[in-house]
């Protein structure tokens, strides 16, 4: 709990930063050649699961501002710290926290969102509780029956969403399903039996249809269809996301490094905005504010 | 009068050369992206590769190329027989006031989006199976298992989408039949039934065997109903209650969030499938010319 303010506070800290210096940005752009050399660009790289919130914020942002384009890449989040300690970038994206390591590659992290997953089951189950290791153990197949995890004596039926979509990403690098092989390489080792359905919407409808199943969906189209378990005995709710305790979410990062251009920061400043955050919430995800 | 005729001559010849433009520009663009990764993945190992792991970079498309014939093959079993008896019932056995509801109900189903199958297929026809098809199977099979999507929940929805395809083509085909066939088949002393087994469905075939060709195109190439009720799962189905991936399905849904290999590799299932189609219709083409008939 103490580490959960601390973080806030640091959070408002940053933010307050960032609109510190936007002001005496804009100062010194008032003060100085007014009009000459309007516009500019902002170059964003990194995680592909922030990339389609990244993808709108831009182009809500280049609505109002005409001058200025952004120019939002994927790669990774790994590839969103290397963009912008090689200057390819002026932004990286994120979709997890800094690790250790990366703390000092980068000079200033801003929380752009959150993103939370409700792990689902259909309505006549008798379960109402898994553990990130169960929900694991479930999605790689090696959990083949309700009995085992505490339900009734019938398979079960994993469902999971297409190859490359942004929530099965994160669904199975929090739970851990994608793990390092042998030779060091990430793998998504979601049991080849699973069905596969290719939006959040047919997932739920899946798993309000079909008896013993279990599903993930993003948090934001959570509806009385069907029944969303407790992690480790943790409703997931946007206030157990905030404050951290609800396992299965991540928050959306941008990372930017020494040298801050003035488009950058108009473009940072916009994400944090009410108009940026109401792309955020629009698009299903969790405000920060 | 004759610079308007010219006029209006252009104007056709260039919707004929827009037509063949888009085509060409398609066939162009969808072999231009999807070549590259096809030669260097290699074309064998990409189509005889049994493990589709795009993410991991593993572009197998077997599972999905027999996803796609099983579905396929299965809605011919169940369309065409039914399809062509309704044309026969239609044309020859009910009177025009009984047909005509009939064919409004036929044409009526080919205008039903094919996402209203595939909702509809997912709401009734996948509990059904798991319901009520299920304890007939594994009364040989007591390990069987299904949740439902299955091969044969897509073969019966897409055989009840090309109903319309074949039920009306044929119908035509058996219509044109000459009236005189009719007359010298009942004047040689054959019954109703010898007729129609034996004289117009024959001199009809080359229609039949068409409708039945457009419809397997059609049922190749429909996505939106099978993605829904298939399970897309890429693996290889042990029996028809299995779930399975298509070729369509694979490429509409991941497309949108697919990086840049996997969207090229999603381009090559695009150029086998173009191969795929234009293999049957030459075949199509080859088989109707040795049959030869009325039409």
């Amino acid at each position: 709990m103490k580490r959960n303010i601390m973080n806030r506070i640091k959070k408002t800290l940053v933010i307050g930063l960032i609109v510190s210096l936007s002001m005496t940005g804009l100062a010194a752009c008032g003060g100085g050649n007014s009009g000459t050399e309007a516009g500019g660009s902002v170059v964003t790289a990194g995680s592909t699961s922030v990339q389609p919130l990244s993808e709108e914020l831009a182009a809500v942002f280049m609505d109002a501002n005409t001058d200025y384009t952004v120019d939002v890449q994927g790669g990774g989040s790994g590839q969103g710290i290397k963009s912008i300690q090689e200057g390819i970038a002026d932004i990286g994206a994120l979709s997890r926290n800094l690790k250790n390591e990366e703390k000092g590659l980068v000079s200033k992290e801003v929380t752009i969102a959150l993103d939370g997953i409700a792990v689902i089951i259909n309505k006549d189950s008798q379960v109402k509780d898994l553990s990130l290791e169960q929900i694991r153990q479930i999605y790689t197949g090696e959990i083949t029956n309700w009995k085992e995890v505490g339900g009734i004596d019938a398979p079960i039926t994993v469902v999971s969403r297409e190859e490359g979509s942004g929530t099965r990403g994160a669904f199975v690098e929090i739970t851990k399903v994608a793990a390092k092989d042998s030779a060091g390489v990430e793998t998504d080792m979601t049991d080849a039996n699973a069905l596969i359905q290719p939006s959040t919407g047919s997932v739920k409808t899946t798993v309000a249809s079909t008896p013993n199943t279990i599903g993930y969906v993003s948090l934001g189209s959570l509806d009385d269809s069907v029944k969303a378990v407790t992690v480790e005995g943790v409703v997931p709710s946007i206030e157990n996301i905030i404050d951290g305790t609800y396992k299965i979410s991540r928050p959306f990062i941008y990372v930017v490094g020494e040298t801050v251009s003035e488009a950058t920061q108009m473009y940072l400043d916009f994400v944090l905005s009410d108009e940026g955050q109401a792309v955020v919430v629009d698009n299903g995800f969790i405000s920060v504010k | 009068m004759k610079a308007y005729e010219k006029a209006i001559e252009k104007l056709i010849l260039i919707s004929a050369i827009v037509t063949t433009v888009s085509v060409a520009l398609i066939t162009v663009f969808i072999f231009k992206t999807g070549m590259p990764i096809l030669l260097q993945y290699g074309v064998l190992d990409f189509i005889t590769g049994t493990d589709w792991s795009p993410t991991s970079e593993i572009f197998g498309i077997m599972p999905l190329i027999i996803g796609t014939l099983a579905v396929t093959l299965g809605a011919l079993i169940i369309g065409v027989p039914t399809g062509i008896a309704c044309a026969v019932y239609l044309s020859e056995i009910a009177s025009k006031k009984t047909a005509g509801p009939f064919k409004a109900a036929i044409e009526l189903l080919a205008g039903i989006p094919s996402v209203v199958y595939g909702f509809f297929g997912l709401i009734v026809l996948v509990p059904a199976i798991r319901n009520y098809i299920l304890p007939i199977f594994q009364k040989f099979n007591p390990d069987l298992n299904t949740s439902g999507f299955s091969i044969l929940a897509g073969a019966v929805i897409l055989a009840i989408m090309i109903l319309p395809t074949i039920v009306s083509l044929s119908e035509n085909a058996i219509t044109a039949v000459p009236q005189e066939f009719r007359e010298a088949s009942l004047a040689l002393g054959a019954n109703k039934r010898e007729t129609i087994m034996k004289v117009i469905v024959p001199a009809a075939k080359s229609g039949i065997f068409s409708s039945v060709i457009l419809a397997m195109g059609r049922a190749i190439g429909e996505t939106m109903a099978v993605l829904l009720i298939t399970g897309n799962v890429a693996q290889m189905p042990g029996s028809i209650l299995d779930p399975v991936a298509t070729l369509t399905g694979t490429i509409a849904m991941e497309m949108s969030y697919a990086g840049p290999t996997h969207q090229q590799a999603l381009f090559a299932i695009g150029i086998v499938l173009f191969i795929i189609i234009m293999l049957l219709n030459i075949l199509a083409q080859a088989v109707m010319k040795k049959m030869g008939g009325v039409n």
